[in-house]
C-alpha cells in the first residue's frame, strides 16, 4: 500500500477505535451516574428504588425540623402538597434552608422509607423556587403559595 | 437625562456597527480601499459609544438613581461606593453591557494594533466583528435594556446587590471571563476572513495566534477566579462542582486550548488548517452557548437571574445563525485552505494531534453531561441530573493521558523524531517523576496509591519541561548563555506547562489529603483535624458597613503553638434578604485552614452550640498559582518578537504585490 494511504488508514482506524471506546464509556458512565428526580408522591406510590442515588424535592413542612441534642443530626419532612417524605441529614444545612421553603435533596431512600441525604440544596434567593420543585407541587406554584392553601 | 444618553449611545453604536458590518466587507469585494479603510474608525466609534453607555450606567449606580429599574434591582443607597461600581455587572442587563464593552474593546484593539494587517484581511475581520456586535446590541436593546426607567413612581430605595456578589473576587471574575469568551470572537473573525479570502498561511496563523493566546489567558484567569470565589465565598470549601455555569466556561477553555496548539502547527508547518478554522468557530460558538445556558435560565445556578424566555430564544437564534452560517461557509470554502503533507507517527504533529483529540473528547463529554439533563427533560424522559461522578469518571483519566502525552511530546521534533532520541529524552524525567511520586506521599500520614499516580502525572509534566530546557541549553557555552538564546515564546510554553503540572499536583493533593469535619461545637469545645487543634471561643456580634454579623472565634494551634485566630461570620445584610456565610481561611503555600460557621443548633439561644465546618485543605493555593502561571506563560509567549516581525514580513510582501500589480 502507498505509505500515505497506509498512514491515513491507520489514523482512521485509531480514530474509529478511540471514538467507539469513548461512546461506550460515556453510555456506561451516564447510566451509572444519572440521578433521577422524584416528588414525595412518587415515594408514597412506591416508584422510587431503594439504596440508589436519587434526588427529591419539595417544601419543608413548617414545624417538622427536629434536631438531635448532641450532634448535627437533623430530621425534617418535605411535601409536594399531596404526600410527605421524611429526610435525615448529618451535615450542615445550607444558609437558605428554612421551614416552608423549597429544598432539593440528593441521597438514598432507606428501607424504613426515610431518605438519607448526602446533600441538601436550598433555593439560592428568596424569590426563586427550583423548577423541579415548582413543577412537582400539586398546585404548580411556589412553596409560599402552597403554604397559604 | 444620563440614562437616556446611555440608551442613545447604544442605538448610535448599533447604527455604526451596521455600517461596520457592511462597508469594509463590501469594499473588500469591490476593491474600494476607501470603504475598507472605514473599518478602523467605525470600530473605534462603536467602542466609544458603548463606553459612553457603560459610563452612563456607572454614573446612575454611583448616584443611586432609583428611577432606573436595573439600579433598583442591583443597588442600594447604603452599598459602599466600591460595590456600587461593581454592581454595574451584578445583574443580567449590566453583564450584557460589560460583554458588549469587551466585544467592542477587542474590535477597537484589532483596529489599533492591526494597522500592519493586509487591508483586505483587516476589513473582513472588522466586518465580521461588526456583525457579532449587531447581534449583541440588538439583544441588549430589544430584550435587556439596562436603562429602562421606573417612571412616574420610582421606589425610594433599591433592593441591593446580591450579597454573594459583594466581594472583591467578583470585581475581576466577570470581566476576565468575558474577556476570554469575547476574545475568541477575534479568532472566529480571523477564521471567517480566512475562509472568505480562501487564504490561510503561516502569516495568517502568526496574526491569529497572539489574540487567541490573550483571550485564552483571560479565560484561564477568569475560571480560576470563579473557582477561588466559590471556594471562599460560597463558603463551604468546594472549588469545582461541575455546575453547568462552570462547564459553560470550561468548554470554550478546552477548545481554546486545543486551538492554541493547532495554531502552532498551522504556523510552523502549515498543517491542520481547516481543523484550526473549525476549532476557532467552535471556541466562539461554545462561548455563545455558555452565555445561552447561563442567561436563558434553562439551568439552575447562582448565575441564573430572573429570566425572560425572550432572552433565551434570542441567544439561541443568534447561536443558530452564527454556527449555521459559519459551518456552511466552512463546508463551501474549507477545501480552498486545506493543505496536504506527511508527518511521521513520532513527530510533534502527532502529539499535538493527540492533544487536540483529547481536549475535544473532554469538551464533548462535558457538553454531553451538561446538555443531557435538558434534552431528557425536553423529551419527557424524567428529571435527571448528571452529578460529579460522571464528569470525574472520564475527565480524570483523560487528563492523565493528556499530561502523559504532554511530557512525551515536549521532546519530539517537527516532521519526524528518532525513537532512540525520544527514549533517551524521556528516561531521566520519567525516573525523576517516579521518585518524586514515590517519596512525596511519605510526608503524609497515609500512603495513597491513587495519590502516587496523580503526583507522578503532575511531576512528569514538570520534569519533562525542565528536562527540555536542560537539553536545549546543553550546547551553549554556559547554562545562562543557553537560557538567553531561547525565545520568549519558548519560555511562555514551558511556564504554562509547568502551570499545568502545578494545577494537577494541587488537585491531586487537595483531593487525597484534605480533611473535612462538620461538628457541633459549644464555647470551649476542642477538636483536632489533621494535626491542627481548633478551640471554639464562642461567638460575638460585629457590625459591618451594610450588614450585621455573628462572628465565631476559633483559635487554631499546632503542637501547642498558636497558628491563627479565625473569625468566620454569618452575615445579615441590612437591606434584608438572606443570611450569608463568610468563611475564614488561613491560607498557606502547602495548606489552607478553612473554617465556616453553620447555624445555631437552637435558634432561640445563639450563644449555645453552633454547627461548624473545620477543613484542612492540602495544597489548595497550587490551583490558583498554577492557573496564574498558565496565564503568565501565555502573556510571555505573546511578547515574542516573532509576532512583530510578522508585520514587517507582511509589509514587504504587500508592497511586493503592489509593485507587481
Amino acid at each position: 500500500m502507498h505509505p500515505v494511504r497506509k498512514q491515513r488508514l491507520i489514523l482512521v482506524l485509531v480514530l474509529v477505535t478511540l471514538s467507539s471506546v469513548a461512546v461506550g464509556f460515556v453510555t456506561y458512565a451516564m447510566r451509572e451516574n444519572m440521578d433521577y428526580f422524584y416528588a414525595p408522591s412518587a415515594f408514597a406510590a412506591g416508584e422510587v428504588p431503594f439504596e440508589k442515588r436519587i434526588r427529591a424535592g419539595g417544601c419543608v413542612v413548617p414545624g417538622s425540623v427536629q434536631r438531635a441534642e448532641d450532634s448535627l443530626d437533623v430530621r425534617f419532612v418535605i411535601t409536594d402538597g399531596e404526600a410527605e417524605l421524611a429526610v435525615v441529614f448529618d451535615k450542615i444545612l445550607p444558609d437558605l434552608f428554612a421551614e416552608g421553603e423549597a429544598a432539593v435533596i440528593s441521597g438514598r431512600l432507606m428501607q424504613d422509607g426515610t431518605m438519607r441525604a448526602d446533600q441538601v440544596l436550598a433555593k439560592h434567593d428568596e424569590t426563586y423556587t427550583p423548577p423541579e420543585v415548582a413543577e412537582s407541587m400539586v398546585s404548580h406554584e411556589s412553596c409560599a403559595d402552597g403554604a397559604k392553601i | 437625562m444620563i440614562p437616556e444618553f446611555g440608551h442613545f449611545a447604544l442605538i448610535a453604536g448599533l447604527l455604526l456597527s451596521i455600517a461596520l458590518a457592511v462597508l469594509p466587507m463590501a469594499g473588500s469585494y469591490t476593491a474600494r480601499p476607501l470603504w475598507m479603510e472605514t473599518g478602523r474608525p467605525l470600530a473605534l466609534g462603536v467602542f466609544g459609544f458603548i463606553l459612553i453607555a457603560f459610563i452612563c450606567l456607572t454614573i446612575s449606580f454611583v448616584q443611586s438613581d432609583f428611577t432606573v429599574k436595573y439600579v433598583v434591582q442591583n443597588s442600594n443607597s447604603i452599598l459602599p461606593v466600591f460595590y456600587k461600581v461593581t454592581a454595574v455587572w451584578g445583574g443580567h442587563e449590566g453583564s450584557i453591557l460589560l460583554w458588549l464593552l469587551m466585544q467592542a474593546g477587542w474590535a477597537a484593539a484589532v483596529a489599533l494594533f492591526g494597522r500592519q494587517l493586509p487591508s483586505e484581511l483587516a476589513a473582513r475581520v472588522l466586518s465580521v466583528l461588526g456583525m457579532v456586535l449587531i447581534g449583541f446590541l440588538l439583544f441588549i436593546l430589544l430584550t435587556s435594556n439596562p436603562f429602562d426607567r421606573l417612571i412616574p413612581f420610582p421606589p425610594v430605595e433599591g433592593t441591593d446587590l446580591n450579597p454573594l456578589l459583594q466581594d472583591p473576587g467578583m470585581i475581576f471574575h466577570p470581566p476576565l471571563l468575558y474577556m476570554g469568551y469575547v476574545g475568541f470572537s477575534i479568532a472566529f473573525a480571523f477564521a471567517i476572513a480566512a475562509l472568505l479570502g480562501g487564504q490561510l498561511d503561516a502569516v495568517w496563523a502568526r496574526w491569529a495566534r497572539p489574540w487567541t493566546v490573550v483571550a485564552w489567558g483571560c479565560l484561564t484567569l477568569g475560571i480560576a477566579l470563579g473557582s477561588w470565589w466559590a471556594y471562599y465565598e460560597l463558603g463551604w470549601g468546594g472549588w469545582w462542582f461541575w455546575d453547568p455555569s462552570e462547564n459553560a466556561a470550561l468548554m470554550p477553555w478546552l477548545v481554546g486550548t486545543a486551538l492554541l496548539h493547532s495554531l502552532a502547527v498551522t504556523e510552523k508547518r502549515g498543517l491542520f488548517k481547516s481543523w484550526t478554522i473549525l476549532l476557532a468557530i467552535f471556541a466562539f460558538s461554545l462561548s455563545l452557548l455558555g452565555t445561552f445556558l447561563i442567561r436563558s435560565g434553562v439551568i439552575t445556578s447562582v448565575h441564573a437571574f430572573a429570566n425572560d424566555p425572550l432572552r433565551g430564544s434570542f441567544i439561541l437564534m443568534f447561536l443558530a445563525v452564527i454556527i449555521g452560517l459559519s459551518l456552511l461557509l466552512f463546508a463551501l470554502r474549507a477545501p480552498a485552505v486545506s493543505a496536504r503533507s506527511v508527518f511521521s507517527f513520532r513527530s510533534l504533529e502527532t502529539f499535538l494531534l493527540g492533544n487536540n483529540i483529547l481536549l475535544i473528547l473532554m469538551m464533548a463529554m462535558v457538553l454531553t453531561g451538561t446538555l443531557y439533563p435538558m434534552v431528557a427533560d425536553a423529551l419527557n424522559l424524567g428529571k435527571i441530573s448528571v452529578g460529579p461522578p460522571f464528569f470525574n469518571l472520564f475527565f480524570v483519566p483523560l487528563t492523565v493521558v493528556l499530561c502523559l502525552l504532554l511530557g512525551m511530546g515536549i521532546h519530539a521534533n517537527w516532521k519526524d523524531s528518532r525513537w532512540d532520541k525520544l527514549l533517551s529524552a524521556w528516561r531521566l524525567p520519567f525516573l525523576a517523576a517516579l521518585i518524586i511520586a514515590l517519596v512525596w506521599p511519605l510526608a503524609f500520614d497515609h500512603y495513597h496509591w491513587g495519590g502516587v499516580l496523580g503526583i507522578f502525572v503532575g511531576a512528569w509534566v514538570f520534569t519533562s519541561s525542565i528536562g527540555d530546557i536542560l537539553v536545549k541549553t546543553r550546547n551553549a557555552d554556559s547554562f545562562v548563555a543557553g537560557l538567553k538564546r531561547q525565545r520568549p515564546s519558548y519560555y511562555g510554553m514551558h511556564i504554562a506547562h509547568i502551570g499545568v503540572a502545578v494545577v494537577v499536583l494541587g488537585v491531586v493533593m487537595t483531593t487525597v489529603y484534605s480533611v473535612e469535619k462538620d461538628l457541633r461545637m459549644g464555647a470551649g469545645d476542642r477538636y483536632t483535624v489533621a494535626g491542627y487543634d481548633f478551640e471554639f471561643g464562642g461567638i460575638r456580634l460585629v457590625n459591618g458597613p451594610n450588614y450585621r454579623a455573628t462572628e465565631g472565634i476559633l483559635h487554631v494551634s499546632k503542637d501547642g503553638e498558636p497558628v491563627a485566630e479565625l473569625l468566620p461570620q454569618k452575615r445579615n445584610y441590612l437591606s434584608g434578604g438572606n443570611t450569608m456565610t463568610e468563611a475564614a481561611i488561613d491560607a498557606g503555600l502547602f495548606r489552607d485552614i478553612h473554617v465556616a460557621l453553620g447555624e445555631p443548633m437552637d435558634p432561640t439561644n445563639p450563644s449555645g452550640d453552633w454547627a461548624v465546618r473545620l477543613q484542612y485543605k492540602a495544597f489548595m493555593m497550587w490551583l490558583w498559582l498554577g492557573a496564574l502561571m498558565m496565564a503568565t506563560g501565555g502573556g510571555i509567549a505573546v511578547a515574542d518578537k516573532r509576532y512583530r516581525k510578522a508585520k514587517a514580513a507582511r509589509q514587504v510582501s504587500v508592497s511586493g504585490k503592489v509593485a507587481t500589480a
